[in-house]
Formats: C-alpha cells, sequence, structure tokens
C-alpha cells in the first residue's frame, strides 16, 4: 500500500462531512437557541426554554415510549422470523430459492407509498388500522430485506466445516444453527438489528398511514409539531432527541465489533 | 471397540464420478492410512464415513449396523478436518467440552475430561485460551482433543498434521499411535507424507481416481507395490523403459533374464538397492550429488540420457562427473502397469551386474 497522502479520500471526507456535519450542527444549535436573528453566526441567546417546553409535553413521552416499543418489537420479530429463513437460504437448496431471495429486493424495488396504500386497504378490512400490531406489521415488512440479506450474507461467511465439527460432535441441526452459526454470524447480524432497530425508529410513511390518529411515533409526531406551529426550536429539539437511539446504537455497535472476541468472529 | 466397512460404496458430484465403486473393511482398531494424489478423493471417503457426504451408491457399515443413513451427530465417530474448524468463538476448553456438554455429563467429570485431554496431547494449563491465540500446530492438537474426548469407536483423521513441523509431526503421530492402541480405536487417516503412512499404519490403502490401486501392509507396499503406479507414488523408485525378448530384458544396464511373456516392460529398482563401485569403464556417469545427512544421493546418466538415482553410504561418496559401474540386489519389472510375477531366480540370491 502507498503510503504518500490521499489528498482525494481526504477532500471526500471533508465534502462528507461539510454536508452531513453542518446540518446536524446548526440543528443541534437551533435545540439551544432561544434567539437567533440573521445575519449572526451564532444565537444571541441560548437556553434551555424550549427544550422545558417540549420536555413537559406528555405527547413527545407518550410517542417515545411508543416508537421504542415499536422499534423493538419490530426488530425482535423480524430476527425471530428472519434469522432462521437466512440460514436456510444460505445452507439449503429448496426449489424457487433464489425467486423467493430476490422477492424481497422487489418489495423495496418498487415506489413505498403505493404498496402502503394497497396494504392499508387489507388492513382497514382486517380492523388493524390505527393498532399497534397493525404498525408492527407493516414496519416488519420495511425490515424484510435487511434481516435476511445481510444475515444470508453473515451465514454463508461461516466455515461450513464449524458446522460439521458440530454435528460430528453430537450436535442437530438446531442446535449446530444456535451454538456454532449464530455466534460465528453475530457481529454481522448485530449490525442488522441495529440497522432495523434504527431503521424502525424512523420509519414515518407506514407509521403515519397505519398508525393514525391512535399511534403517534416521534417522527409522526415531529411531523405534526412542524406544521402546526412553525417555531424552529420545537423541531430542533425533536430532531436531537430523536438522534438519542441513533448515538446509543452507533456506541453498542461499535463496543461490540470493535472489542476482540467480536472481531475474531470470524475466524482466525 | 467396532470395524468399519464401506462396501461397493460410490459417489458422484455433478455427473462425475469421483468415486466409481470401492471396497474398504478396517478391523477393529486397526489403523488404516489412506494416501492418493490430491484429488483421488481421499477426503471424499473420509466424509462419507463421518455421514457428511451421502454416497450415491453401497453402503457403510459400523460394527456391523448400516448407518449409510445415520447423520454425523448420531455416528459413532470423530473426525479431525484438514483446516482444524475449531469454533473460533468458544475457548479451547469451550471446543473440547462442547461435545461432552451436549451428552449431559455432570460438570465435575467435565472439567476433569478435559483437562485430561489437555494434558495428553500436551496442552495442560491452555484451557481458558482462545483458539485464535494458539499456533497452528496448537490448533492441530485441539482439533486432535476435542475428537479424543468424546472416544469414538471410529476416528476419523484428515491430513491433521499438516501444519506442524517436522519434530512436533513426529511426536504427535507417535503419541496419536500412542493413544489409538491403548483405546483401540478404529482409525482412517488421510496422509500426504508418505513417511507418515509407512510409519504410523496397519495398513495402507492407495487410492487413484476413486479406485484401490493397492492396499497392504506398509512393508509389502514399499517392497512389492502391485502397480506401476503404486511403485512411482510410494518413495522413489527407478524406472527402466526396455522389451522382453525370450525372457530376457533387453535392457543395455540390465539384460537380466526374467520369464515373462514378450512385450514392453519397466524394470524397476529403488535406489537403495542399487550399488555403485567406480569403474573408469563403467555405463554410467555421477551428474549430481546430493548429501541428506543419513546417506548420499548419486544421479545418474547412462550414455543414452536415461537417468538414474541411487544411495551411496556417505564414506564412499563420489564425484561428479565420475564413471560407475552398477549392480542391483534387488529388480522388479511391470508390465502393462501391473507387477510381473516371475521374478529371477538368482536375484534373490545375490546381485546383479550391470
Ligand atoms: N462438494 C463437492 N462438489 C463437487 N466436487 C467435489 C466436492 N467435493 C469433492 N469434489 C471433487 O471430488 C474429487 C475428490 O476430492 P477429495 O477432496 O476427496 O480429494 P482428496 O483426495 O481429499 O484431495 P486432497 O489431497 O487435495 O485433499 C475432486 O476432484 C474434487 O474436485
Ligand atoms: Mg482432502
Amino acid at each position: 500500500m502507498s503510503r504518500r497522502t490521499d489528498w482525494t479520500g481526504i477532500l471526500l471526507a471533508a465534502v462528507l462531512g461539510l454536508v452531513i456535519v453542518v446540518p446536524l450542527v446548526v440543528v443541534a444549535i437551533w435545540a439551544f437557541a432561544e434567539v437567533w436573528r440573521y445575519p449572526s453566526v451564532l444565537p444571541q441567546e441560548f437556553g434551555l426554554r424550549f427544550w422545558n417546553a417540549t420536555l413537559a409535553r406528555p405527547d413527545v413521552w407518550a410517542a417515545m415510549s411508543m416508537s421504542l416499543r415499536l422499534s423493538v418489537t419490530v426488530t425482535a420479530l423480524s430476527a425471530l422470523i428472519c434469522l432462521p429463513a437466512a440460514y436456510a437460504f444460505a445452507r439449503l437448496d429448496f426449489p424457487g430459492r433464489n425467486w423467493l431471495f430476490l422477492s424481497f429486493l422487489a418489495s423495496h424495488a418498487f415506489p413505498k407509498f403505493g404498496l402502503l396504500v394497497a396494504i392499508a386497504g387489507i388492513f382497514l378490512n382486517l380492523g388493524l388500522i390505527s393498532t399497534f400490531w397493525g404498525v408492527v406489521l407493516i414496519q416488519l415488512v420495511g425490515t424484510l430485506m435487511m434481516m435476511i440479506w445481510i444475515p444470508v450474507a453473515a451465514f454463508q461467511s461461516v466455515d461450513r466445516r464449524m458446522e460439521e465439527a458440530a454435528r460430528d460432535a453430537g450436535a442437530g441441526p438446531v442446535r449446530v444453527f444456535w451454538s456454532i452459526s449464530l455466534p460465528q454470524a453475530a457481529p454481522t447480524i448485530f449490525a442488522a438489528l441495529m440497522l432495523s432497530f434504527v431503521g424502525t425508529f424512523y420509519e414515518t410513511e407506514g407509521a403515519w398511514l397505519i398508525g393514525a390518529p391512535e399511534i403517534r411515533t416521534m417522527p409522526v409526531l415531529m411531523i405534526t409539531f412542524i406544521n402546526n406551529q412553525i417555531v424552529v426550536q420545537y423541531g430542533a429539539v425533536l430532531s436531537v432527541l430523536l438522534w438519542v437511539p441513533s448515538f446509543f446504537a452507533l456506541l453498542f455497535t461499535r463496543r461490540l465489533v470493535g472489542s476482540q472476541s467480536f472481531a475474531k468472529g470470524f475466524g482466525v | 471397540m467396532a470395524t468399519l466397512s464401506l462396501s461397493a460404496i460410490g459417489k458422484s458430484f455433478g455427473g462425475a464420478d469421483v468415486i466409481p465403486g470401492l471396497d474398504l473393511d478396517i478391523a477393529e482398531g486397526e489403523l488404516v492410512c489412506l494416501l492418493g494424489p490430491s484429488g483421488s478423493g481421499k477426503s471424499t471417503l473420509l466424509r462419507m464415513a463421518g455421514g457428511f457426504e451421502m454416497p450415491d451408491r453401497g453402503t457403510v457399515r459400523i460394527g456391523g449396523a448400516d448407518v449409510t443413513r445415520m447423520p454425523p451427530e448420531k455416528r459413532p465417530t470423530a473426525m479431525v478436518f484438514q483446516s482444524h474448524a475449531l469454533w473460533s468463538h468458544m475457548s479451547v476448553a469451550g471446543n473440547i467440552a462442547f461435545g461432552l456438554k451436549l451428552r449431559r455429563l455432570p460438570r465435575a467429570e467435565i472439567r476433569s475430561r478435559v483437562e485430561a485431554v489437555l494434558e495428553l496431547v500436551g496442552l495442560a494449563g491452555y484451557g481458558a485460551r482462545k483458539v485464535w491465540q494458539l499456533s497452528g500446530g496448537q490448533q492441530q492438537r485441539v482439533a486432535i482433543a476435542r475428537a479424543l474426548v468424546l472416544e469414538p469407536q471410529i476416528l476419523l483423521l484428515d491430513e491433521p498434521f499438516a501444519s506442524l513441523d517436522q519434530h512436533l509431526r513426529e511426536r504427535m503421530r507417535e503419541e496419536l499411535r500412542d493413544i489409538q492402541q491403548r483405546l483401540g480405536i478404529t482409525t482412517l487417516f488421510v496422509t500426504h507424507g508418505q513417511d507418515e503412512a509407512l510409519a504410523l499404519a496397519d495398513r495402507i490403502v492407495v487410492l487413484k481416481d476413486g479406485r484401490i490401486e493397492q492396499a497392504d501392509a506398509p512393508d509389502v507396499l514399499y517392497r512389492a507395490p502391485a502397480t506401476r503406479f503404486v511403485a512411482g507414488f510410494i518413495g522413489t523408485m527407478n524406472f527402466l523403459a526396455c522389451d522382453i525378448r525370450r525372457g530376457r530384458a533387453d535392457h543395455p544396464l540390465f539384460a537380466v533374464p526374467l520369464a515373462l511373456p514378450d512385450g514392453p516392460a519397466e524394470l524397476a529398482i529403488r535406489p537403495e538397492a542399487l550399488r555403485l563401485t567406480p569403474d573408469a569403464e563403467g555405463p554410467v556417469r555421477v551428474r549430481r550429488v546430493t548429501d541428506y545427512g543419513s546417506h548420499v544421493l548419486a544421479d545418474l546418466e547412462t550414455d543414452d540420457g536415461e537417468r538414474l538415482k541411487a544411495h551411496c553410504p556417505p564414506e564412499a561418496r563420489p564425484a561428479p562427473g565420475q564413471r560407475m559401474r552398477l549392480s542391483a540386489r534387488q529388480l522388479s519389472a511391470y508390465q502393462q502397469g501391473r507387477r510381473a510375477e516371475a521374478s529371477p531366480a538368482h536375484l534373490r540370491e545375490g546381485a546383479l551386474h550391470a
């Protein structure tokens, strides 16, 4: 590898950093600003007034708890359904395997809103509109592709000889999956779980279309806030609140993926 | 312990007959080595015995019971894989204890058996290590310990010593032989190392293209290879092409009487069966001399450009360019790829001079 300074890389990182970090910083500053008039670069007055106002609202707490409950439920269900399926895709050869596999991609290849409207129609007949489990179902569909495709790749990279050695030691297929394949694929599967959790937390269209008016998640609440009152700070405070799960997810992932045992999870 | 028998066993992969059909019976407590060139089907055979590959034809029996359709977890076999296949998310002790835990042994017994087997393979005190912290040779030994701790009736080993250095390999194979004999485990052992097979095996099976070329005790295999292929594959062999005419080989160096039908043949002589005597009028010239410590190997060339290899004692080391006379203590002949039964009567008594 060349040891010269990679200017293109640095430039690219800088541009990406600007595009991603600057808006985030601006929003974060807005969340703590009380007076910020053009053309000043920084707010004239900082304060926690809008934080107090936002956090004092019961609907914010209700939405936060709803969002968390939804994300946990959806991710857990998704893992329960998708991980064994992904293992089957990775290890078994059954008729229609490739078609089924690609069909998960298809669910993401078309404009989502049309699909959502169609599903909403069905849910209306089933009485699932505006219920917790209705939203769970719709969001579950959204996680399927990620929770199939990423774990399939993870399972495929597990050394088959390890699984065979476990069979040899006396473990049946289920035990092999649980004790060998799953831990071996754990770092990647964990990343898929995190993506699914965070993705579900921020999912808006489905939650809004199926959940309204009873089920209000954080993003849906934020849209309502922004639509109803043009006070930038409310939106900013909610955004910063919304970052919290991402932030913890990132930290958690880093810790886990960075730790030696997980780094070595893929074999030596 | 138990016998292992493969009868009329066959396996194809995608239309290619990897093993066309083969019979192999291994007695209780016997150690059989599978030798053969790469791709000859050694691993496939082993995997069918272990239950990882379903044979397309034939039956596998262990201790007389048909296990052809039995999955690996139900078979009384234990396999040591070429690539170790240790579980990298477990500790050394975790790897070894896995099978014992599945058997629901009491915790104290598991601990003592793990410690005992670690001691056996020379890794006492390594139980808490992660497997990826071990060297290749140590990993190999953990793999062997993992198989042995289950006290299998049949032990299957696929080139288990491939990643060990010479010393460790010799020690490990002696220990393995020791354990195998003490416990009487029926063993099928795949190796690329001929010296390993010759040193270890009760019987060596030479495979070629999924067929058994010869299955015999090591000394028989070495001294009387049944086919031209085995003769060339095991150890070093000089082959001299000639014609048999009226009961005599027409080779200029060894015009020996051979009671064989007329036709093309090959004389086969081991390098250690040749004796060199300096002679300015001799028929061969020394091209190169290589010292292997225990013996010296001389590379010889006839005036026709034919090459031979011969051992000489270190004290009688020839010089390159020197001309030599040759005599053979032992010689065999191959016709149409098979060992010709008739051997010249006087060869058994004395040496044959060129
Ligand atoms: N799963 C498989 N699918 C297709 N072909 C296979 C498979 N396993 C083995 N083969 C083929 O079967 C033949 C025998 O393979 P095998 O692994 O038994 O050889 P081997 O004697 O163990 O060779 P080596 O000494 O290189 O390990 C090879 O030609 C190989 O390509
Ligand atoms: Mg092999």
